[in-house]
């Protein structure tokens, strides 16, 4: 039997550990274990929000160490709206809250690209370890904002106290909560294998390889990367909406250089630019601070050392692993 | 006095930059010489403070904690190079990012094993307590006037070391063309070992300096390192004098934006709303500084490998 095309076998390793997610929280489901019901919607929103990265980092080579400024923006769009609709205050210009989730979405994604259009326009006119510091800095900017702004819960952050509303779904039992968090992410790694297998995905990802090259084919990079740092800004707002009303509180810890190096862990991990790559990082991740957590409260040290190891020896990610290495790296 | 009031923070503010410029020195010479982003900078930061703290306390003198902190920074970033560092110089930026990420998470729960979560407490040695009387009637801080020496000194000293000794010119060297210099028999393993401990030992002496005026605590080190990153982005990456230069305007719009702003606006604003306000966009002053340097120049405005 001849072997299936590396592409293929990414296709049913990406296929195998959404069914897994999703056979995963049924099985906990049924056994009245929601606790893990809960663990596997944030595995799907941190999946979510890594694939979102993974645009940019994987597919643009642009190592964004500022991704939890749209994470961050994200949430605070879902917690702004949410608790203007809960205290029936209206925001500015007397528009009123909501809690409607398409709506919020919707916010989230709008928010976050448009600070992304002006990060990315500063932030690539530099490369390499500029653009690294540089959107570092833009997002530590937003987080001190944040801590410093009384309004909305400053240092301590806001609490929304009930979940969002989708239409037709009782959104606080924790099944249909992760269908939709699930589904969402369904869609994001479908936009993102669309994007990965069209033109501009296509020259997106020789821009990384060789942008002079590209360059004299008469094609600007910087525009392609710009679109593409945008798209990933609005993927992770939107995950960063999810994870507001997974945890009914958002603060800004979101935002945090932290949040952003999780992030690029989390891609990594996984497999850098590898469809699957962020489900199986996220995977991983929060089994690792599940479990390492529930053994030592000194988990983060061990975290460390493990991710040394695969930085240093076992490069390729778990999908690297799974479905072979990407075929141009 | 109003007047008295703004020197004494235009000298804060220097005081804030000098420290900076510790931190951002050896953070660009390990970019200019090796090519490497150094993310756990801000550790080693953490280690000289709490050893400084640590000794400070065992043996009651301030002075054997500044060089306990210097000891333990350099061995510290020596070990990390040899172990894990060295490993990287030919890796992209990616992983070295994610590896130096990972030695944070490592420094900071080893450290939080070892002096467990309460901060540590360092006090300013009594030699230098008290105020000192400038010229013109002011009444300054003698130790934040000493960081301020330190500070001085140690920017001639590296200027010292790299324009006029063997070993800089030898860094220059590196810096330059690495492969060159190796295959004229300079031993440049040991060399980048050399480089990466002179920087950490800087890093430390910045963090035991500042542990006597804030607390000596887990994570200290990381918004400091990304001020680093904001010096050494405005001046340039790779050049030692762009990291002097951005750290003084870093440290004093800072500090004069923090002490200016909310004034300004109480002009025309009320006192709290002022205050919130001002506030919030003095946070962010440094990185609209930042942005619009890198708009005129996006390579810092004294980048040394152009």
């Amino acid at each position: 039997m001849p072997m299936p095309r590396p592409a293929s076998r990414e296709a049913a390793v990406s296929l195998a550990l959404l069914l897994a997610l999703l056979a995963g929280a049924f099985v906990a489901q049924a056994s009245g274990e929601t606790f893990y019901v809960t663990l596997a919607t944030r595995i799907a929103i941190l999946a979510l929000a890594a694939t979102g990265l993974n645009l940019a980092l994987g597919l643009g080579g642009l190592v964004s160490f500022g991704h939890a400024a749209f994470f961050g923006i994200g949430g605070y769009a879902c917690g702004i709206l949410a608790i203007h609709a809960y205290n029936g205050e209206p925001m500015v210009f007397g528009l009123p809250g909501t809690q409607a989730m398409p709506v919020i979405w919707l916010t989230a994604l709008v928010a976050s690209g448009l600070v992304a259009v002006v990060i990315g326009a500063l932030s690539l006119r530099t490369s390499g370890v500029y653009f690294i510091m540089i959107t570092l800095a833009f997002a530590q900017m937003i987080y001190y904002f944040a801590i410093s702004w009384p309004a909305y819960g400053g240092e301590d952050g806001l609490s929304t106290f009930v979940r969002n509303n989708f239409p037709g779904v009782n959104t606080m039992r924790p099944l249909p909560f992760f269908l939709i968090s699930f589904v969402l992410l369904v869609a994001g790694l479908f936009f993102f294998k669309l994007v990965r297998d069209s033109r501009f995905g296509a020259v997106l990802q020789a821009a990384r390889q060789n942008p002079v090259r590209v360059a004299a084919l008469g094609m600007a990079p910087f525009r392609i990367r710009l679109v593409a740092f945008v798209l990933s800004a609005m993927m992770t707002g939107v995950a960063g909406a999810l994870y507001v009303d997974l945890n009914r509180f958002v603060s800004p810890s979101m935002l945090s250089w932290q949040m952003s190096g999780e992030l690029i862990v989390l891609v990594v991990l996984g497999g850098t630019g590898r469809l699957a790559g962020p489900l199986a990082g996220a995977a991983l991740y929060v089994l690792f601070e599940f479990l390492l957590g529930g053994m030592t409260e000194r988990w983060q040290f061990f975290l460390g050392l493990i991710l040394l190891f695969v930085v240093l020896f076992a490069r390729g990610g778990v999908v690297g692993l799974l479905a072979g290495r990407a075929r141009h790296g | 006095m109003q007047i008295d009031l703004l020197i004494e923070q235009v000298l804060n503010g220097v005081q804030f930059g000098v420290m900076l410029f510790l931190m951002a020195a050896g953070l660009t010479l390990i970019f200019g010489v090796m090519g490497l982003i150094n993310l756990a900078h801000g550790s080693l930061y953490m280690v000289g403070a709490f050893a400084c703290a640590a000794v400070a306390s065992m043996t009651g003198s301030f002075w054997l904690g500044l060089a306990a902190s210097l000891a333990a920074a350099a061995a510290a970033g020596a070990i990390v190079e040899v172990v894990v560092v060295r490993r990287l110089y030919s890796r992209g930026h990616l992983d070295q990012v994610l590896a130096t990420f990972a030695l944070i998470l490592v420094f900071s729960e080893g450290t939080r094993w070892l002096f467990g979560s309460s901060p540590l407490y360092l006090n300013i040695p009594s030699a230098l307590s008290g105020a000192v009387s400038l010229p013109g009637g002011l009444d300054y801080s003698l130790y934040r006037l000493f960081i301020i020496v330190v500070g001085i000194a140690v920017a001639a000293g590296l200027y010292f070391l790299i324009a006029h000794t063997r070993l800089g010119m030898r860094i220059r060297a590196g810096e330059s063309d690495r492969e060159m210099i190796a295959a004229l028999g300079v031993d440049i393993t040991t060399l980048y070992t050399l480089v990466f401990a002179l920087g950490a030992a800087l890093a430390g002496l910045a963090g035991a300096m500042v542990g006597a005026l804030q607390s000596v605590q887990v994570g200290m080190g990381e918004p400091v390192l990304i001020l680093a990153f904001v010096v050494i982005v405005i001046g340039g990456i790779g050049s030692i004098k762009g990291a002097l230069i951005g750290a003084i305007l870093v440290g004093v719009i800072d500090t004069l934006g923090r002490f200016l702003l909310p004034a300004a606006l109480h002009l025309f604003l009320p006192a709290s709303q002022a205050a919130s306000i001002g506030g919030s966009i003095a946070s962010m002053l440094i990185y609209v500084f930042m942005a619009l340097v890198l708009v005129v120049r996006p390579r810092g405005l004294f980048s040394a490998n152009a």
